[in-house]
Protein backbone atom coordinates (compact mmCIF):
# COMPACT_ATOMS: atom_id res chain seq x y z
CA UNK A 1 0.00 0.00 0.00
CA UNK A 2 1.65 3.09 -0.44
CA UNK A 3 1.01 6.50 1.86
CA UNK A 4 0.96 9.62 -0.19
CA UNK A 5 1.10 12.86 1.40
CA UNK A 6 0.64 16.26 -0.79
CA UNK A 7 0.90 19.70 0.80
CA UNK A 8 0.54 19.28 3.75
CA UNK A 9 0.52 22.28 6.05
CA UNK A 10 0.84 21.93 9.85
CA UNK A 11 0.27 24.80 12.25
CA UNK A 12 0.49 25.17 16.02
CA UNK A 13 -0.78 28.41 17.92
CA UNK A 14 -0.43 30.69 14.87
CA UNK A 15 2.91 29.56 13.70
CA UNK A 16 2.90 27.62 10.60
CA UNK A 17 5.90 24.70 11.03
CA UNK A 18 5.48 22.75 8.20
CA UNK A 19 4.85 24.60 4.86
CA UNK A 20 3.28 22.38 2.69
CA UNK A 21 5.55 18.93 2.74
CA UNK A 22 5.06 16.33 -0.30
CA UNK A 23 6.13 12.50 0.74
CA UNK A 24 5.60 9.34 -0.91
CA UNK A 25 5.68 5.74 0.81
CA UNK A 26 5.64 2.91 -1.00
CA UNK A 27 5.55 -0.67 -0.07
CA UNK A 28 9.08 -2.56 0.24
CA UNK A 29 10.65 0.84 0.19
CA UNK A 30 12.34 2.69 2.66
CA UNK A 31 11.72 6.79 2.34
CA UNK A 32 14.69 8.17 4.20
CA UNK A 33 13.91 11.76 5.75
CA UNK A 34 16.76 13.82 6.97
CA UNK A 35 17.14 17.28 7.76
CA UNK A 36 18.32 19.43 10.98
CA UNK A 37 16.64 19.14 14.05
CA UNK A 38 13.51 21.65 14.58
CA UNK A 39 13.03 21.30 10.74
CA UNK A 40 9.54 19.39 10.52
CA UNK A 41 10.52 15.73 10.88
CA UNK A 42 8.88 14.84 13.85
CA UNK A 43 5.69 16.66 13.21
CA UNK A 44 5.21 14.73 9.71
CA UNK A 45 5.97 11.90 11.20
CA UNK A 46 3.55 12.52 13.95
CA UNK A 47 0.94 13.88 11.12
CA UNK A 48 0.67 10.86 9.44
CA UNK A 49 0.03 8.64 12.91
CA UNK A 50 -2.53 11.60 13.74
CA UNK A 51 -0.34 12.36 16.91
CA UNK A 52 0.24 16.17 16.21
CA UNK A 53 0.14 18.07 19.98
CA UNK A 54 -3.07 19.75 21.26
CA UNK A 55 -4.13 22.38 19.11
CA UNK A 56 -2.11 21.92 15.96
CA UNK A 57 -4.03 22.55 12.91
CA UNK A 58 -3.06 20.31 9.93
CA UNK A 59 -3.84 20.94 5.92
CA UNK A 60 -3.36 18.85 2.49
CA UNK A 61 -3.75 15.41 2.12
CA UNK A 62 -2.18 12.40 3.80
CA UNK A 63 -3.81 9.14 1.73
CA UNK A 64 -3.92 5.82 2.91
CA UNK A 65 -5.23 3.53 -0.45
CA UNK A 66 -8.33 5.43 -0.81
CA UNK A 67 -8.79 7.01 2.57
CA UNK A 68 -7.36 10.61 3.97
CA UNK A 69 -6.03 10.30 7.22
CA UNK A 70 -6.07 13.92 7.91
CA UNK A 71 -10.07 13.44 7.64
CA UNK A 72 -10.98 10.17 8.86
CA UNK A 73 -13.18 10.65 12.13
CA UNK A 74 -10.74 9.54 15.81
CA UNK A 75 -12.58 6.58 15.83
CA UNK A 76 -11.06 5.09 12.19
CA UNK A 77 -8.13 6.94 12.61
CA UNK A 78 -7.42 5.31 16.01
CA UNK A 79 -8.06 1.61 14.50
CA UNK A 80 -5.49 2.76 11.51
CA UNK A 81 -2.62 3.79 14.12
CA UNK A 82 -1.35 0.94 15.50
CA UNK A 83 -2.34 -1.63 13.19
CA UNK A 84 -1.94 -0.59 9.34
CA UNK A 85 0.33 2.66 10.48
CA UNK A 86 2.78 1.62 13.07
CA UNK A 87 5.85 3.77 15.05
CA UNK A 88 8.86 3.12 16.15
CA UNK A 89 10.97 5.94 18.28
CA UNK A 90 14.47 7.11 18.95
CA UNK A 91 14.10 5.75 22.59
CA UNK A 92 12.42 2.53 23.24
CA UNK A 93 11.03 4.10 26.52
CA UNK A 94 8.18 5.74 24.60
CA UNK A 95 7.33 2.56 23.03
CA UNK A 96 7.24 0.09 25.91
CA UNK A 97 5.73 0.56 29.55
CA UNK A 98 8.42 -0.46 32.13
CA UNK A 99 5.55 -2.66 34.40
CA UNK A 100 4.19 -5.19 31.80
CA UNK A 101 5.97 -8.32 30.76
CA UNK A 102 7.28 -7.85 26.91
CA UNK A 103 4.47 -10.51 26.03
CA UNK A 104 1.90 -8.75 28.07
CA UNK A 105 2.60 -5.74 25.77
CA UNK A 106 3.00 -7.66 22.51
CA UNK A 107 -0.13 -9.29 22.86
CA UNK A 108 -2.42 -6.44 24.19
CA UNK A 109 -2.28 -4.91 21.14
CA UNK A 110 -3.16 -7.57 18.73
CA UNK A 111 -6.00 -8.87 20.91
CA UNK A 112 -7.49 -5.72 20.86
CA UNK A 113 -6.48 -4.49 16.76
CA UNK A 114 -6.28 -8.20 15.82
CA UNK A 115 -9.05 -9.92 17.88
CA UNK A 116 -7.28 -12.68 18.33
CA UNK A 117 -7.34 -15.59 21.30
CA UNK A 118 -5.32 -15.57 24.09
CA UNK A 119 -3.31 -18.85 22.52
CA UNK A 120 -3.08 -17.47 19.14
CA UNK A 121 -1.76 -14.07 20.55
CA UNK A 122 0.76 -15.72 22.65
CA UNK A 123 2.37 -17.67 19.80
CA UNK A 124 2.46 -14.86 17.41
CA UNK A 125 4.25 -13.10 20.60
CA UNK A 126 6.91 -15.29 20.26
CA UNK A 127 6.82 -15.70 16.46
CA UNK A 128 8.18 -12.06 16.24
CA UNK A 129 10.20 -11.77 19.02
CA UNK A 130 11.89 -14.48 17.49
CA UNK A 131 11.70 -12.61 14.29
CA UNK A 132 13.44 -9.45 15.69
CA UNK A 133 16.50 -11.70 16.94
CA UNK A 134 15.81 -11.82 20.28
CA UNK A 135 17.47 -15.19 22.16
CA UNK A 136 15.36 -17.60 23.52
CA UNK A 137 12.10 -15.77 22.24
CA UNK A 138 10.05 -18.16 24.91
CA UNK A 139 11.64 -16.52 27.99
CA UNK A 140 11.89 -13.14 26.44
CA UNK A 141 8.02 -13.03 26.81
CA UNK A 142 7.60 -13.21 30.61
CA UNK A 143 10.66 -10.71 31.23
CA UNK A 144 10.28 -6.78 31.83
CA UNK A 145 12.04 -4.38 29.65
CA UNK A 146 14.78 -3.51 32.06
CA UNK A 147 15.83 -6.97 31.59
CA UNK A 148 17.18 -6.14 28.26
CA UNK A 149 20.15 -4.07 26.73
CA UNK A 150 19.40 -0.58 24.95
CA UNK A 151 19.21 -2.59 21.85
CA UNK A 152 17.23 -5.55 22.76
CA UNK A 153 14.67 -3.09 24.06
CA UNK A 154 14.53 -1.48 20.58
CA UNK A 155 14.19 -4.44 19.19
CA UNK A 156 11.45 -5.44 21.22
CA UNK A 157 9.89 -2.17 20.53
CA UNK A 158 9.88 -3.01 16.70
CA UNK A 159 8.21 -5.87 17.33
CA UNK A 160 5.19 -4.33 19.52
CA UNK A 161 5.18 -1.64 16.39
CA UNK A 162 4.71 -4.70 13.56
CA UNK A 163 2.34 -7.00 16.15
CA UNK A 164 -0.34 -6.32 14.12
CA UNK A 165 0.52 -6.39 10.68
CA UNK A 166 1.24 -2.41 9.50
CA UNK A 167 1.49 -1.85 6.23
CA UNK A 168 3.64 1.52 7.07
CA UNK A 169 6.15 2.51 9.98
CA UNK A 170 6.97 5.19 10.91
CA UNK A 171 10.73 4.86 12.52
CA UNK A 172 11.75 8.15 14.22
CA UNK A 173 15.22 8.28 14.88
CA UNK A 174 15.38 4.24 15.59
CA UNK A 175 19.34 3.95 16.10
CA UNK A 176 20.17 6.94 17.45
CA UNK A 177 20.54 6.17 20.63
CA UNK A 178 22.31 3.05 19.87
CA UNK A 179 26.10 1.89 20.20
CA UNK A 180 26.85 2.13 15.99
CA UNK A 181 27.30 -2.14 16.67
CA UNK A 182 24.19 -2.59 18.13
CA UNK A 183 22.60 -0.08 15.62
CA UNK A 184 24.14 -2.23 12.75
CA UNK A 185 21.64 -4.98 13.78
CA UNK A 186 19.15 -2.53 13.92
CA UNK A 187 19.67 -0.89 10.60
CA UNK A 188 20.05 -4.64 9.21
CA UNK A 189 16.75 -5.46 10.90
CA UNK A 190 14.81 -3.06 9.50
CA UNK A 191 15.90 -3.51 5.99
CA UNK A 192 14.87 -7.17 6.08
CA UNK A 193 11.88 -6.49 7.66
CA UNK A 194 10.33 -3.91 4.96
CA UNK A 195 11.99 -6.54 2.16
CA UNK A 196 10.60 -9.27 3.47
CA UNK A 197 6.72 -7.95 4.91
CA UNK A 198 6.97 -4.98 2.04
CA UNK A 199 6.29 -2.59 4.63
CA UNK A 200 6.25 1.42 3.20
CA UNK A 201 8.98 2.74 5.94
CA UNK A 202 9.36 6.65 6.66
CA UNK A 203 13.11 6.32 8.43
CA UNK A 204 13.67 9.61 10.36
CA UNK A 205 17.22 9.91 10.67
CA UNK A 206 19.67 12.76 10.84
CA UNK A 207 22.13 10.70 10.28
CA UNK A 208 23.03 9.97 6.05
CA UNK A 209 25.58 7.38 6.79
CA UNK A 210 22.34 5.96 8.21
CA UNK A 211 20.29 7.03 5.41
CA UNK A 212 23.14 5.68 3.18
CA UNK A 213 22.88 2.27 4.27
CA UNK A 214 19.03 1.39 4.28
CA UNK A 215 17.05 3.98 2.35
CA UNK A 216 16.06 3.60 -1.34
CA UNK A 217 14.28 7.48 -1.72
CA UNK A 218 15.15 10.06 0.44
CA UNK A 219 14.11 13.59 1.60
CA UNK A 220 15.53 16.40 2.56
CA UNK A 221 13.93 18.85 5.05
CA UNK A 222 14.79 22.30 5.88
CA UNK A 223 13.00 24.82 7.72
CA UNK A 224 9.24 22.68 7.38
CA UNK A 225 9.70 21.92 3.46
CA UNK A 226 11.16 19.55 1.33
CA UNK A 227 14.31 20.70 -0.37
CA UNK A 228 15.27 17.96 -2.03
CA UNK A 229 14.01 14.22 -3.16
CA UNK A 230 15.07 11.53 -4.86
CA UNK A 231 16.83 8.26 -5.19
CA UNK A 232 19.66 7.56 -2.27
CA UNK A 233 22.26 7.55 -4.55
CA UNK A 234 21.25 11.14 -6.80
CA UNK A 235 20.67 13.28 -3.66
CA UNK A 236 24.07 11.49 -1.57
CA UNK A 237 26.62 11.39 -4.84
CA UNK A 238 25.14 14.19 -6.64
CA UNK A 239 22.79 16.60 -4.38
CA UNK A 240 21.16 19.09 -6.29
CA UNK A 241 20.18 21.50 -3.19
CA UNK A 242 22.96 24.20 -1.96
CA UNK A 243 21.31 22.90 1.91
CA UNK A 244 21.73 18.79 1.05
CA UNK A 245 25.62 19.99 -0.23
CA UNK A 246 25.99 21.72 3.06
CA UNK A 247 24.83 18.66 4.99
CA UNK A 248 27.16 16.49 3.32
CA UNK A 249 30.26 18.70 3.39
CA UNK A 250 29.80 18.96 7.55
CA UNK A 251 30.16 15.36 7.56
CA UNK A 252 33.77 14.53 9.19
CA UNK A 253 33.56 11.18 6.86
CA UNK A 254 35.05 10.27 2.98
CA UNK A 255 34.61 6.61 3.54
CA UNK A 256 37.86 4.51 4.13
CA UNK A 257 39.89 2.94 1.57
CA UNK A 258 38.22 0.45 -0.06
CA UNK A 259 41.56 -1.92 0.93
CA UNK A 260 41.20 -1.52 3.92
CA UNK A 261 39.11 -3.69 6.03
CA UNK A 262 36.71 -1.09 7.21
CA UNK A 263 36.04 -0.37 3.92
CA UNK A 264 32.56 -0.80 1.49
CA UNK A 265 32.20 -4.66 0.86
CA UNK A 266 34.25 -5.47 -2.26
CA UNK A 267 31.09 -5.83 -4.47
CA UNK A 268 30.49 -2.39 -4.29
CA UNK A 269 34.17 -1.36 -5.03
CA UNK A 270 33.56 -0.87 -8.77
CA UNK A 271 30.59 1.50 -8.05
CA UNK A 272 33.23 3.72 -5.67
CA UNK A 273 34.22 6.90 -7.24
CA UNK B 1 56.36 14.69 28.26
CA UNK B 2 53.01 13.36 28.74
CA UNK B 3 50.77 15.78 30.91
CA UNK B 4 48.58 13.17 31.62
CA UNK B 5 49.87 9.38 31.89
CA UNK B 6 47.53 6.72 33.12
CA UNK B 7 49.50 3.65 33.94
CA UNK B 8 47.81 0.26 34.60
CA UNK B 9 44.64 2.28 36.35
CA UNK B 10 41.73 0.06 38.28
CA UNK B 11 38.73 1.72 39.22
CA UNK B 12 36.05 -0.15 40.85
CA UNK B 13 32.30 0.47 41.65
CA UNK B 14 31.27 -0.84 44.60
CA UNK B 15 27.34 -0.63 45.90
CA UNK B 16 26.05 -2.43 48.44
CA UNK B 17 24.71 -5.75 48.20
CA UNK B 18 26.12 -5.78 44.44
CA UNK B 19 28.97 -7.23 43.23
CA UNK B 20 32.00 -5.12 42.49
CA UNK B 21 32.08 -3.89 38.87
CA UNK B 22 35.59 -3.16 37.77
CA UNK B 23 34.73 -0.72 35.65
CA UNK B 24 38.19 0.33 34.71
CA UNK B 25 40.71 -2.49 34.62
CA UNK B 26 44.34 -1.96 33.65
CA UNK B 27 44.15 0.69 31.22
CA UNK B 28 47.19 2.76 30.16
CA UNK B 29 47.05 6.16 28.33
CA UNK B 30 48.81 9.25 27.95
CA UNK B 31 47.97 12.84 26.57
CA UNK B 32 50.84 15.00 25.70
CA UNK B 33 50.25 18.99 25.66
CA UNK B 34 48.60 20.17 22.55
CA UNK B 35 47.60 16.43 21.56
CA UNK B 36 43.70 15.57 21.00
CA UNK B 37 43.37 11.74 22.00
CA UNK B 38 40.38 10.16 21.13
CA UNK B 39 38.66 7.49 23.25
CA UNK B 40 36.20 5.37 21.69
CA UNK B 41 34.24 2.60 22.72
CA UNK B 42 30.75 1.08 23.42
CA UNK B 43 28.45 2.21 26.15
CA UNK B 44 29.29 0.32 29.23
CA UNK B 45 33.01 -0.18 28.56
CA UNK B 46 34.51 2.39 31.15
CA UNK B 47 35.07 5.24 29.29
CA UNK B 48 32.88 7.84 31.64
CA UNK B 49 34.41 5.89 34.70
CA UNK B 50 38.04 6.46 33.72
CA UNK B 51 37.48 10.26 32.85
CA UNK B 52 35.66 10.98 36.43
CA UNK B 53 38.77 9.47 38.04
CA UNK B 54 41.57 11.37 35.69
CA UNK B 55 39.44 14.31 37.65
CA UNK B 56 39.89 12.70 40.62
CA UNK B 57 36.00 12.30 40.76
CA UNK B 58 35.89 8.52 41.29
CA UNK B 59 38.62 6.79 43.50
CA UNK B 60 41.58 5.17 41.85
CA UNK B 61 41.50 1.02 43.32
CA UNK B 62 44.66 0.06 41.55
CA UNK B 63 47.47 1.97 39.14
CA UNK B 64 48.15 5.00 38.44
CA UNK B 65 46.98 8.59 37.02
CA UNK B 66 49.44 11.02 36.93
CA UNK B 67 49.00 14.87 35.66
CA UNK B 68 51.70 17.26 34.90
CA UNK B 69 53.84 14.58 37.17
CA UNK B 70 51.76 14.92 40.04
CA UNK B 71 49.33 11.87 41.02
CA UNK B 72 45.95 12.57 40.69
CA UNK B 73 44.30 11.89 44.25
CA UNK B 74 40.32 12.56 44.61
CA UNK B 75 39.45 16.16 44.98
CA UNK B 76 36.55 18.18 45.75
CA UNK B 77 35.08 20.56 42.84
CA UNK B 78 37.00 23.33 43.71
CA UNK B 79 40.78 21.93 44.02
CA UNK B 80 40.10 20.09 40.76
CA UNK B 81 39.44 23.34 38.71
CA UNK B 82 42.74 25.10 40.47
CA UNK B 83 44.61 21.57 39.06
CA UNK B 84 43.65 22.82 35.37
CA UNK B 85 41.72 19.78 34.13
CA UNK B 86 38.26 20.52 32.97
CA UNK B 87 35.27 18.64 31.46
CA UNK B 88 32.60 19.04 29.57
CA UNK B 89 29.90 16.65 30.01
CA UNK B 90 27.21 15.37 27.63
CA UNK B 91 23.99 16.49 28.60
CA UNK B 92 24.03 20.52 27.60
CA UNK B 93 20.48 20.81 29.92
CA UNK B 94 21.59 19.44 33.12
CA UNK B 95 25.62 20.77 33.20
CA UNK B 96 24.59 25.04 33.36
CA UNK B 97 22.76 26.23 36.27
CA UNK B 98 19.53 27.33 35.00
CA UNK B 99 19.12 30.05 37.49
CA UNK B 100 21.82 32.04 36.72
CA UNK B 101 22.96 33.93 33.43
CA UNK B 102 25.35 32.04 30.75
CA UNK B 103 27.74 35.10 31.05
CA UNK B 104 28.41 34.84 35.23
CA UNK B 105 28.99 31.43 35.12
CA UNK B 106 31.34 32.01 32.41
CA UNK B 107 33.18 34.69 34.41
CA UNK B 108 33.36 32.15 37.51
CA UNK B 109 35.68 29.98 34.94
CA UNK B 110 37.30 33.52 34.35
CA UNK B 111 38.16 33.93 38.13
CA UNK B 112 39.49 30.72 38.55
CA UNK B 113 41.91 31.27 36.02
CA UNK B 114 42.49 35.15 37.93
CA UNK B 115 41.72 35.87 34.25
CA UNK B 116 40.37 40.02 34.83
CA UNK B 117 41.43 40.85 30.88
CA UNK B 118 38.97 38.29 28.94
CA UNK B 119 35.23 39.20 29.18
CA UNK B 120 32.65 36.39 29.22
CA UNK B 121 31.18 38.23 25.66
CA UNK B 122 34.90 37.43 24.44
CA UNK B 123 34.27 33.52 25.36
CA UNK B 124 31.15 33.53 23.82
CA UNK B 125 32.63 34.85 20.67
CA UNK B 126 35.19 32.32 20.48
CA UNK B 127 32.66 29.50 20.38
CA UNK B 128 30.81 31.20 17.99
CA UNK B 129 28.06 32.78 19.69
CA UNK B 130 27.02 36.26 19.48
CA UNK B 131 28.69 38.86 22.84
CA UNK B 132 24.78 40.01 24.14
CA UNK B 133 23.83 35.91 24.82
CA UNK B 134 25.96 36.73 27.53
CA UNK B 135 22.63 38.38 29.37
CA UNK B 136 20.68 35.30 28.89
CA UNK B 137 19.57 32.22 30.34
CA UNK B 138 20.13 28.18 29.71
CA UNK B 139 16.52 27.80 28.83
CA UNK B 140 16.86 30.43 25.93
CA UNK B 141 19.34 28.13 24.15
CA UNK B 142 19.37 25.21 22.10
CA UNK B 143 21.50 21.64 22.84
CA UNK B 144 24.03 23.01 20.30
CA UNK B 145 24.15 26.44 21.57
CA UNK B 146 24.27 24.94 25.10
CA UNK B 147 27.20 23.07 24.30
CA UNK B 148 29.46 25.57 23.36
CA UNK B 149 28.25 27.78 26.36
CA UNK B 150 29.62 24.55 28.52
CA UNK B 151 33.04 24.66 26.92
CA UNK B 152 33.32 28.24 27.01
CA UNK B 153 32.88 28.14 30.68
CA UNK B 154 35.18 25.69 30.57
CA UNK B 155 37.81 27.68 29.13
CA UNK B 156 37.52 30.38 30.80
CA UNK B 157 39.47 28.37 33.50
CA UNK B 158 42.32 28.12 31.59
CA UNK B 159 42.98 24.61 31.66
CA UNK B 160 45.74 22.74 30.84
CA UNK B 161 43.94 19.53 30.09
CA UNK B 162 40.30 19.35 28.34
CA UNK B 163 38.00 16.50 28.72
CA UNK B 164 35.00 15.79 26.65
CA UNK B 165 33.07 13.27 27.97
CA UNK B 166 30.48 12.58 25.02
CA UNK B 167 30.56 16.00 24.75
CA UNK B 168 28.33 16.10 20.84
CA UNK B 169 26.23 12.80 21.42
CA UNK B 170 23.11 14.85 22.65
CA UNK B 171 23.60 16.99 19.63
CA UNK B 172 21.86 16.83 16.00
CA UNK B 173 24.37 15.57 13.17
CA UNK B 174 25.52 19.06 11.46
CA UNK B 175 26.04 20.64 14.93
CA UNK B 176 28.00 17.33 15.90
CA UNK B 177 31.25 17.61 13.84
CA UNK B 178 31.05 21.56 14.17
CA UNK B 179 31.54 21.43 17.77
CA UNK B 180 34.00 19.00 18.04
CA UNK B 181 35.73 20.79 15.97
CA UNK B 182 35.68 23.84 18.04
CA UNK B 183 36.73 22.07 21.12
CA UNK B 184 39.93 20.74 18.98
CA UNK B 185 40.79 23.83 17.83
CA UNK B 186 39.95 26.02 21.11
CA UNK B 187 42.65 23.26 22.85
CA UNK B 188 45.52 22.61 20.63
CA UNK B 189 45.38 26.81 20.43
CA UNK B 190 45.40 27.69 23.91
CA UNK B 191 48.42 24.71 24.34
CA UNK B 192 45.97 22.15 26.00
CA UNK B 193 45.36 18.20 25.59
CA UNK B 194 42.12 17.15 24.84
CA UNK B 195 40.58 13.93 26.02
CA UNK B 196 37.75 12.95 23.62
CA UNK B 197 35.22 10.93 24.63
CA UNK B 198 32.94 9.70 22.17
CA UNK B 199 31.10 6.53 21.04
CA UNK B 200 31.19 8.12 17.35
CA UNK B 201 34.35 7.06 15.97
CA UNK B 202 33.88 9.29 12.66
CA UNK B 203 33.67 12.21 14.66
CA UNK B 204 36.24 11.09 16.90
CA UNK B 205 38.52 10.23 13.33
CA UNK B 206 38.04 14.06 12.56
CA UNK B 207 39.27 15.44 15.70
CA UNK B 208 42.44 13.54 17.20
CA UNK B 209 45.49 12.81 16.55
CA UNK B 210 45.76 9.58 18.17
CA UNK B 211 42.53 7.09 18.94
CA UNK B 212 42.36 4.70 22.03
CA UNK B 213 39.63 2.00 21.73
CA UNK B 214 38.18 0.56 24.83
CA UNK B 215 37.00 -2.80 25.69
CA UNK B 216 35.50 -4.00 28.70
CA UNK B 217 37.76 -1.57 31.01
CA UNK B 218 41.07 -2.19 28.76
CA UNK B 219 42.72 -0.24 25.99
CA UNK B 220 42.82 -2.37 23.23
CA UNK B 221 44.71 -0.42 20.77
CA UNK B 222 45.82 2.80 20.62
CA UNK B 223 47.60 4.82 17.52
CA UNK B 224 47.80 7.25 15.32
CA UNK B 225 44.27 8.45 13.72
CA UNK B 226 44.81 7.96 10.24
CA UNK B 227 46.72 5.02 11.14
CA UNK B 228 44.17 3.08 12.82
CA UNK B 229 41.30 3.84 10.31
CA UNK B 230 43.16 2.40 7.64
CA UNK B 231 44.51 -0.53 8.96
CA UNK B 232 42.56 -1.44 12.52
CA UNK B 233 44.48 -4.09 13.83
CA UNK B 234 42.89 -5.17 17.35
CA UNK B 235 39.89 -7.38 15.92
CA UNK B 236 37.34 -5.15 18.49
CA UNK B 237 38.56 -2.22 16.16
CA UNK B 238 37.89 -3.97 13.15
CA UNK B 239 34.55 -4.77 14.03
CA UNK B 240 34.04 -1.27 15.36
CA UNK B 241 34.93 0.35 12.18
CA UNK B 242 32.62 -1.88 10.08
CA UNK B 243 29.53 -0.82 11.82
CA UNK B 244 30.20 2.70 11.06
CA UNK B 245 27.33 3.29 7.89
CA UNK B 246 29.31 5.35 5.30
CA UNK B 247 27.31 8.17 3.36
CA UNK B 248 28.32 7.25 0.05
CA UNK B 249 24.74 6.64 -1.38
CA UNK B 250 25.96 3.53 -2.63
CA UNK B 251 23.29 1.55 0.36
CA UNK B 252 25.53 -0.91 1.88
CA UNK B 253 24.65 -1.96 5.31
CA UNK B 254 27.07 -1.80 7.79
CA UNK B 255 28.04 -5.35 9.27
CA UNK B 256 27.29 -6.31 12.58
CA UNK B 257 29.22 -7.36 16.10
CA UNK B 258 26.52 -10.15 17.32
CA UNK B 259 26.41 -10.38 21.36
CA UNK B 260 26.23 -8.00 23.99
CA UNK B 261 29.24 -6.36 26.35
CA UNK B 262 29.76 -8.83 28.54
CA UNK B 263 28.38 -7.57 32.52
CA UNK B 264 32.34 -6.06 33.38
CA UNK B 265 31.45 -7.56 37.22
CA UNK B 266 32.03 -11.06 36.04
CA UNK B 267 34.34 -10.25 32.80
CA UNK B 268 35.21 -13.19 30.41
CA UNK B 269 38.68 -14.74 31.40
CA UNK B 270 41.79 -14.99 28.88
CA UNK B 271 41.12 -11.84 26.30
CA UNK B 272 37.87 -10.16 26.94
CA UNK B 273 37.05 -9.98 23.32
CA UNK B 274 36.89 -13.86 22.86
CA UNK B 275 33.11 -14.46 23.33
CA UNK B 276 32.47 -12.25 20.43
CA UNK B 277 35.86 -12.47 18.23
CA UNK B 278 35.67 -14.07 14.60
CA UNK B 279 39.35 -14.84 15.30
CA UNK B 280 39.48 -16.68 18.50
CA UNK B 281 42.18 -19.07 19.23
CA UNK B 282 42.73 -21.41 21.55
CA UNK B 283 44.94 -19.18 23.77
CA UNK B 284 42.40 -16.65 23.48
CA UNK B 285 40.39 -18.13 26.09
CA UNK B 286 43.24 -18.96 28.46
CA UNK B 287 45.37 -15.96 28.87
CA UNK B 288 44.82 -12.52 29.03
CA UNK B 289 46.52 -10.56 26.35
CA UNK B 290 47.56 -7.56 28.90
CA UNK B 291 50.16 -5.99 26.39
CA UNK B 292 50.08 -2.69 23.97
CA UNK B 293 49.69 -1.20 21.86
CA UNK B 294 47.02 -3.92 20.38
CA UNK B 295 45.97 -6.38 23.25
CA UNK B 296 45.78 -9.59 20.73
CA UNK B 297 47.63 -12.84 20.56
CA UNK B 298 47.95 -12.15 16.76
CA UNK B 299 49.93 -8.78 17.97
CA UNK B 300 51.90 -9.52 20.61
CA UNK B 301 55.03 -7.63 20.38
CA UNK B 302 58.20 -9.57 19.34
N1 LIG C 1 4.72 20.70 20.92
C1 LIG C 1 5.12 21.70 20.11
N2 LIG C 1 4.52 22.88 20.13
C2 LIG C 1 4.90 23.89 19.32
N3 LIG C 1 5.94 23.79 18.44
C3 LIG C 1 6.59 22.65 18.38
C4 LIG C 1 6.24 21.53 19.21
N4 LIG C 1 7.08 20.51 18.93
C5 LIG C 1 7.91 20.96 17.97
N5 LIG C 1 7.63 22.24 17.63
C6 LIG C 1 8.30 23.04 16.61
O1 LIG C 1 8.08 22.44 15.35
C7 LIG C 1 9.22 22.58 14.51
C8 LIG C 1 9.59 21.23 13.93
O2 LIG C 1 9.95 20.36 14.98
P1 LIG C 1 10.26 18.83 14.76
O3 LIG C 1 9.30 18.25 13.81
O4 LIG C 1 10.36 18.21 16.11
O5 LIG C 1 11.71 18.87 14.09
P2 LIG C 1 12.74 17.69 13.82
O6 LIG C 1 12.08 16.39 14.15
O7 LIG C 1 13.10 17.84 12.39
O8 LIG C 1 13.89 17.96 14.71
C9 LIG C 1 10.32 23.18 15.38
O9 LIG C 1 10.40 24.54 15.06
C10 LIG C 1 9.80 23.00 16.78
O10 LIG C 1 10.25 24.07 17.59
N1 LIG D 1 28.28 4.67 40.09
C1 LIG D 1 28.29 3.42 39.61
N2 LIG D 1 27.99 2.35 40.39
C2 LIG D 1 28.03 1.09 39.92
N3 LIG D 1 28.36 0.77 38.66
C3 LIG D 1 28.67 1.78 37.82
C4 LIG D 1 28.65 3.16 38.25
N4 LIG D 1 29.00 3.94 37.19
C5 LIG D 1 29.23 3.10 36.16
N5 LIG D 1 29.03 1.81 36.53
C6 LIG D 1 29.23 0.62 35.69
O1 LIG D 1 30.56 0.65 35.24
C7 LIG D 1 30.64 0.23 33.88
C8 LIG D 1 31.30 1.31 33.06
O2 LIG D 1 30.44 2.44 33.03
P1 LIG D 1 30.86 3.82 32.35
O3 LIG D 1 32.18 4.21 32.85
O4 LIG D 1 29.73 4.76 32.54
O5 LIG D 1 30.97 3.39 30.82
P2 LIG D 1 30.85 4.28 29.49
O6 LIG D 1 31.07 5.71 29.85
O7 LIG D 1 31.90 3.72 28.58
O8 LIG D 1 29.48 4.02 28.95
C9 LIG D 1 29.23 -0.10 33.46
O9 LIG D 1 29.02 -1.48 33.62
C10 LIG D 1 28.40 0.68 34.43
O10 LIG D 1 27.15 0.04 34.62
S1 LIG E 1 43.43 -12.20 21.60
FE1 LIG E 1 42.26 -13.71 20.47
S2 LIG E 1 40.12 -13.41 21.10
FE2 LIG E 1 41.29 -11.63 21.73
S3 LIG E 1 40.99 -10.20 20.07
FE3 LIG E 1 42.90 -11.27 19.64
S4 LIG E 1 42.30 -13.01 18.38
FE4 LIG E 1 40.42 -12.21 19.28
MG1 LIG F 1 12.69 14.93 15.60
MG1 LIG G 1 29.83 7.37 29.46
Amino acid sequence: MTLDITALRVSIGGREILHGVDLRLEAGRVHGLAGESGSGKTMTGLAVLGLLPHGARASGAIRLGDRDLLSLPAKELNRVRGGEVAMVFQDPATSLHPMLTVGRQLTEHMRHHLRLGRAEARARAVDLLAKVRIPAPEEAYGRYPHQFSGGMRQRIAIAIALACSPKVLIADEPTTALDVTVQAGVLRLLRGLCDELGLAVLLVTHDLGVMSAVADEVSVMKDGQVVESGPRGNVLRTPSHPYTRTLLASLPTPPPEPDSPAGPSSGSDAEAR
Amino acid sequence: MSLLAIDDLVVEHRSPGRPVVRAVAGASLTVAPGEVVGLVGESGCGKSTLARAVCGLNPVTNGSITFDGEPVTPLGLRRRKLTGIQMVFQDPYASLNPRRRVGDQIADGLRTARDTTTSPADLLERVGLPREYADRHPHEFSGGQRQRIAIARALAARPRLLIGDEPISALDASAQSQVAALMRDLAVESGAGLLFISHDLSVVRLVADRIAVMYLGRIVEVGATAEVWARPRHPYTRALLRAVPQPDGLGVLPAELPGDVPDPANPPGGCRFHPRCPLVMDVCRDKDPDFGPVACWLHEPK
